[in-house]
Order: C-alpha cells, then structure tokens, then sequence
C-alpha cells in the first residue's frame, strides 16, 4: 500500500518460483521424463516470444532447480525456480522438443514473487474484507495485522545495514549512506550491491547501493559506503542532525 | 541449486561495527498503530483468475479504505497470478 509500493521493484531480479502443467503430445516413460527436466538446469538460451515487451535477442537466463512433483497420463507436474525473465512457456516446449514429443503449457501458476510465497501470509480478498470488519466493528486489529505484511517483510531477501538515530533522518531526504552511521550490516555486500537500510529497530528507512565489499565498510571510519537509491520512511518520524548535535553538546 | 532455494534465500551474516542505544522514536514494524500498519503494508493476495490486476486493487482500495473519503494515493501490490 502507498509507500511500500516502492519495494516491489527491488523483486524483480529476484528469482521465481513457478509450478505449471505441461501437456506432452505422447505419452512418454516417466524416468525419461525426470531426466530430460533435469537437463533444464543452469543456463539456458532462450529467445523471447512473439508477444513479449522485450528485445527478441537470444539471451541466456539460468533455471535454478527443476522438479517433476507429478505424471498423469500425458500431463506432467512441474516445479521450477528461475532467474526473472525466463520464458516458462518456452521451456515446455523445449523440453517438448528433447522428448521428441512436443509439449505445450495448460496452466501456470507463479508461486513466488520475491520473498512472498504461498505460505499463511497468502489470502484472499474476503479475508481482507473480514479483518478489515473485525477492526471497523469491533475494534479488533489483530486480523487486520494477519492479512497484511509491514512493508520490511518484502525486503528481507535483500543485505542489510543498520544505521544510528542520528543518521535516519538525513537518509529520508536522500542524504548517501556514510561509514559513520552504520553500526551493523550483512557480510555479502558487493559495489553495486541493492541493501536495505533499516533502524535498530528493524525499520525500513530506504533502499540503496553499496559501493564497497563489506569488509571494508566495517573498517573505515569516514566517507559514503551506499547511495540511497529510494526512500522509504517518512521525513520528520526520526529527528534531524540538529536535534542530535544539541544532545551531544549537552 | 537445492529444490526450492532461490540465490535470494541465501542470507548472510550480520557483522557488528559499532553499538548503540535508541531512543523513543519510531516503531518496530509488528508494533506500528494499525493505520500506519495498513498505510506500509504489503498484501499477499491470491487473484482471483478473471479479473485484471488493475481491477483487483481498485476492489482492495475499496476494502480498506471504505470509510475514507479521499485518496488512498496510488497503490500497487504484490500480484500472484493465479491459475
């Protein structure tokens, strides 16, 4: 909702999780069928399809796992985690192809999108509408808190620093993360890493990128570690520099 | 990669630099007064198949913000797509 809109974009390189039905031409031996889905792993060249709002060049995406959960006759049951924008449809139908079948994809359901998967976060609209009634009428929140996720819970695939009270502010009107200011962070931050930027007490303030490998980071004692890319926390819920400045002249 | 794990499962550690308390401000995220809850939310919807994405969050905008007269501001959630 509103401001945490903005952390659906740091989903999008994420990988994806999909489980699809693919209907073979033929029926094929089952023990074929895992194997050559297993072959459908790493790197893979794929061009994208006609109706596709991106370049059509054959490029490379990688497919993580496979996983056949199902054989029905000729309908397979497939699981598969892949790099975003890789082509589930055209995957069926290589495979369709390596089988010497042919193949072609009945249904897809993405069961994945970034940290959110089908877990008991997942609800429906009338869920929605039963907590949202729960609270107007009876004054009760806690359904209401359920249904719906702070927006942290969407960034925790993403490497973290935790800054001082003092350096909250600043970063909400865009000011670039420097050493100083931080008093912890994960130990796989990269230049041009996308971090989360959180208070100690685990609020999302904004999204950056890192400049620096995070060994680094712990040892220097000045100058910008990330650029804030987009702010998430409101101005003013932390107070400004002045505000700390006069604290430490007290 | 193991069935089911995405590179982004992988989470690291967390290195210490410097400690520190904090003050009153702020929240944490599961404590937030239940409007702000609702205004820095994320939901986890499952779509229903016939509708457009676009249709649904106007019906969730509805949901939410039923007894508001006023903008709710532009909303987005995370889409499933449902079979």
């Amino acid at each position: 909702m509103e401001r945490a809109t903005k952390v659906v974009q740091s989903w999008l390189p994420a990988g994806k999780e999909y489980v699809c039905v693919m209907r073979l031409h033929k029926e094929v031996a089952h023990e074929k069928i895992e194997a050559v889905c297993q072959e459908f792993t790493g790197p893979l060249y794929q061009r994208p399809p006609l109706r596709s709002s991106v370049k059509r060049r054959l490029r490379i995406r990688k497919v993580y796992f496979t996983e056949v959960l199902e054989i029905l006759g000729k309908d397979v049951l497939i699981r598969v985690g892949c790099e975003a924008g890789f082509y589930m449809r055209k995957l069926v139908h290589d495979i369709g192809e390596v089988l010497g079948t042919g193949a072609h994809m009945l249904e897809l359901r993405r069961t994945r999108a970034g940290p959110f998967k089908e877990d008991n976060t997942l609800i429906t609209l009338l869920n929605l509408t039963d907590a949202y009634h729960y609270w107007k009428e009876d004054g009760d929140e806690q359904f209401l808190r359920k249904v719906i996720q702070p927006v942290e819970d969407g960034l925790v695939h993403l490497p973290k620093f935790y800054v001082r009270d003092s350096a909250v502010d600043a970063i909400c009107h865009g000011a670039k993360l420097t050493a100083p200011g931080v008093l912890k962070l994960s130990d796989n931050l990269k230049p041009s890493s996308t971090a989360v930027i959180l208070t100690q007490k685990g609020e999302a303030v904004a999204i950056a990128e890192a400049i620096m490998l995070s060994k680094d980071i712990l040892e220097i004692d000045h100058g910008v570690v990330a650029n804030t890319k987009k702010v998430i926390m409101p101005r003013s819920k932390y107070p400004g520099w002045k505000f700390f400045k006069k604290t430490k002249e007290d | 990669m193991e069935k089911g794990r995405l590179p982004s499962d992988v989470r690291g550690d967390v290195l210490i630099k410097a400690q520190e308390a904090t003050g009153e401000w702020g929240n944490i995220p599961t404590e937030r007064p239940i409007e702000e809850h609702v205004k820095f939310g994320i939901i986890n919807l499952d779509k229903p198949a016939g509708p457009t994405s676009h249709e649904v969050v106007a019906w969730v905008k509805r949901i939410l913000y039923m007894n508001k007269a006023g903008h709710g501001g532009t909303l987005e959630f995370c889409k499933r797509i449902a079979e």
